[in-house]
């Protein structure tokens, strides 16, 4: 991920290189800082990103005692009858998060973006943003009280849908679409806040002279705006995928809170967890891991080649 | 977590945490993993670490036990100690295991002494395992004296028992009783109920004629301890240290099922749980029995921020039995005491535990449980009588501590986890649970063999 957003630094230096006074680019001394400045960033990726990741890909090769395990692993994962139900649990949550990222967050960024009024946009953007600022776990406590009849602040709307008691709205059916507002309330904020900044940066010139020609703000904003937020689109799809296919705060604090009524094996990354501490068997949990990155790896590789994320133009 | 902002990536995400945090414990372990390694076999039927009997010993307690660790310190001014504080593995955390496997993977760093409120550690501390010796030392071949050991309430090292061998001192007992409010029986006219069949009738008398009262609860994931161990329902028979029979559908789990049904429906046993504002927000004042573990008392009965039985009113009469059958009862929880058999200093540890499971100077001062030491048990009984609290005398729970059914184990595996996660969402919506046991048995097996029990 962070190779992304060099290469779009990198990219904005060499289309637009500064120069000196004489005409010749600035380099030398400035591009030397430039490494001192990555190599901190790439000491801990290496200690903290990819030396732990090479020692997953050892484990999950390898048995308890070290000998070559093979595949074994990784069978033995996939049997666990946890296993698929996790899968289908992650699956449902992304495919219902994804969505209402994608369509909720342009289409807010837009609205945003159209308000005149300073004050209100300014306003607004603060308010979205707000919620993120409350740190992961500590806003799914918060959550914890929303979602219980007894002390929500929503109360009347929850018992409107007949939820009585915090069991039934925790109800098996009822998880995915919580975990995706939970997700959204604390993520979407910050993504509407880019998006804003990605449209400021299409020119004024290209939608006044659509609006010359007749468009109106819709027909801007579909034709216009949409089209060059594509990147950006993806680009959100895929921090946000990685992020959401390791789900683990929201289920694991909801199975503490609900006595285990929330199982504590919901998601794929709990199972790894479980494994690794519960049943003293890293080697399984590395498996989970692994399955893991590549499903991540597949898809996005579906946003990378649908949003043109590496194309240079 | 799901980190979903933008400024995410910046953060470590959890798995690359523990993953670099195992990491670093590798380097850090195979760069200095010494010293423990001159260990001579002792005679208390492990391998031991070399003794030293002036080397401090670190001992882990939760919150509600540092009473304990102040307790032996007044008494043992002279041993030293450290006392670190953990969550005691409860509600699931199941911290005490993990901290302990990653201790085994770096080789060193495990406390002397260490309490948990669960029953299933003896499982698995009694194990080795990837070739590590096993973290609990034994206790019954030295270690702890014989006299010790005998004076626990019979039945009450049955958690701590793996193969025939002791692995903990069990520090209170959780033996299931029938709390009852006197003052509202005799109100309504009722007559105290003897079998699960006076019980079952009493509840539908309840539903009609006092409509909003309880007289049981199902919406804690002890469910199953309470009402189907006690209807010696085989869902948990752990017949070796890596065996379990597990039969639910049998007419003893199906008894306790059918019973539960109709009690749920009629309004008699909600399934909230106990430990909930709604709970205490619906039924303050209207529980006019339940059917739970000896530490009710304290916990939901006699406490200002749940139920706050007034003095005088709270009576506990023995357990249930099904009609012409002898009465057996169940068990939630009641902590445990295990020495690491690394300690440098065994002597200590033992010393330390079995003060804190013996000593009246804290098991009958200070403990809130129901001691499972026998002599401290008799002594904290009359002391809990003398506060004049209580409606009855307490003789129903000394003697019920005898009476739980041994048929019903203590494997790694929570049977309160799996009974929360298959039964109580069916509850809730309502489905039967007569129609859920093979569901319940199959969850049930499915876990078992993920933690390598073989099933029968």
């Amino acid at each position: 991920m962070s190779a992304t957003s060099t290469e779009e630094a990198t990219g904005s230096t060499t289309r637009w290189p500064r120069h000196t006074a004489a005409g010749r680019p600035v380099r030398s001394r400035g591009s030397r800082i430039g490494y001192v400045l990555v190599a901190g960033h790439a000491a801990l990726t290496l200690a903290f990103g990819v030396l732990p990741a090479l020692y997953a890909l050892y484990l999950a090769f390898t048995a308890g005692d070290g000998g070559f395990a093979g595949l074994d692993n990784f069978t033995k994962v996939i049997d666990d009858f946890r296993f698929l139900p996790a899968v289908g649990h992650v699956a449902l949550y992304l495919v219902i998060w994804l969505l209402l990222l994608v369509v909720l967050v342009t289409s807010l960024a837009l609205v945003v973006h159209a308000v005149r009024v300073r004050w209100l946009s300014k306003a607004l953007r603060l308010i979205f943003y707000l919620p993120g600022a409350v740190a992961g776990a500590s806003s799914v406590l918060l959550w914890l009280f929303v979602l219980d009849p007894t002390v929500s602040p929503v109360a009347p709307l929850l018992r409107l849908f007949g939820y009585d008691s915090f069991l039934h709205v925790i109800s098996p059916g009822h998880l995915p679409p919580i975990f995706a507002i939970i997700a959204f309330w604390t993520g979407a904020g910050g993504w509407i806040v880019i998006m804003y900044g990605a449209l400021n940066t299409i020119s004024v010139d290209m939608i006044e002279a659509a609006r010359i020609d007749g468009a109106n703000a819709v027909q801007i904003a579909w034709r216009i705006q949409l089209p060059l937020l594509r990147k950006w689109i993806s680009y959100m799809g895929i921090m946000s995928l990685a992020a959401g296919t390791q789900l683990f705060v929201e289920p694991q604090l909801l199975s503490q809170a609900s006595n285990a009524v929330v199982p504590n094996d919901y998601s794929l990354n709990q199972l790894a967890y479980l494994y690794a501490f519960q049943q003293n068997d890293f080697n399984g949990a590395a498996a989970i891991s692994l399955l893991l990155l590549v499903i991540a790896l597949a898809l996005s590789a579906v946003f990378v080649t649908r949003g043109g994320l590496f194309e240079t133009d | 977590m799901v980190d979903t902002s933008p400024l995410g990536r910046l953060r470590p995400t959890p798995r690359t945490v523990a993953v670099g945090a195992l990491l670093v414990l590798t380097l850090a372990t195979s760069a200095c993993n010494r010293g423990d390694t001159d260990s001579s076999s002792g005679s208390y039927g492990f391998s031991q670490a070399k003794q030293d009997d002036k080397a401090k010993i670190t001992v882990w307690v939760d919150a509600d036990r540092s009473g304990a660790a102040d307790a032996f310190k007044k008494a043992n001014p002279d041993v030293p100690l450290e006392v670190v504080t953990y969550d005691g593995a409860a509600n699931g955390s199941n911290s005490f295991r993990t901290k302990m496997q990653l201790f085994d993977r770096a080789g060193e760093g495990w406390p002397d002494v260490v309490f948990s409120t669960q029953n299933n550690d003896a499982a698995w501390a009694s194990q080795s395992a990837n070739g590590k010796q096993a973290f609990a030392a034994r206790l019954d071949q030295g270690l702890v004296p014989k006299a010790t050991l005998d004076n626990f309430t019979k039945g009450a090292l049955n958690p701590c028992t793996v193969g025939g061998k002791v692995y903990c001192l069990r520090n209170d007992l959780a033996q299931a009783v029938l709390w009852y409010n006197k003052t509202l029986l005799d109100q309504f006219g009722y007559q105290l109920p003897t079998t699960w069949q006076e019980y079952q009738a009493l509840g539908e008398r309840v539903a009609r004629e006092h409509p909003g009262y309880i007289v049981g609860t199902t919406g804690d994931p002890w469910t199953p301890e309470v009402y189907f161990w006690s209807s010696k329902c085989r869902a948990n028979d752990i017949t070796g240290p890596k065996a379990v029979t597990v039969n639910v559908e049998t007419n003893e789990c199906r008894r306790a099922a059918a019973m539960l049904d109709t009690l749920i429906k009629n309004g008699t046993t909600p399934s909230i749980s106990v430990f909930t504002p709604e709970f205490v927000q619906k039924y303050a004042g209207k529980v006019l029995m339940v059917p739970g573990p000896a530490w009710y008392a304290g916990a939901i009965f006699n406490n200002d921020k749940s139920l706050n039985v007034p003095k005088g009113q709270l009576g506990v009469a023995a357990p249930l039995a099904w009609q012409g059958e002898e009465a057996v009862t169940g068990n939630v929880g009641g902590g445990t005491w295990f020495i690491s058999s690394h300690s440098k200093n065994l002597k200590a540890a033992e010393k330390f535990v079995e003060f804190v499971t013996t000593a009246d100077d804290y098991q009958v001062n200070v403990a809130p449980g129901y001691p499972a030491y026998g002599p401290a048990g008799d002594k904290w009984i009359k002391k809990q009588e003398s506060s004049g609290y209580y409606a009855t005398d307490l003789q129903a729970v000394i003697k019920a501590g005898t009476q739980i059914w041994s048929g019903w184990g203590s494997g790694i595996f929570s049977q309160e986890a799996i009974w929360a996660k298959t039964m109580t969402p069916a509850v809730t919506s309502g489905k039967s649970l007569v129609e859920m046991l093979p569901q319940w048995g199959t969850a049930i097996k499915n876990q078992a063999q993920v933690d390598g029990y073989t099933v029968t």
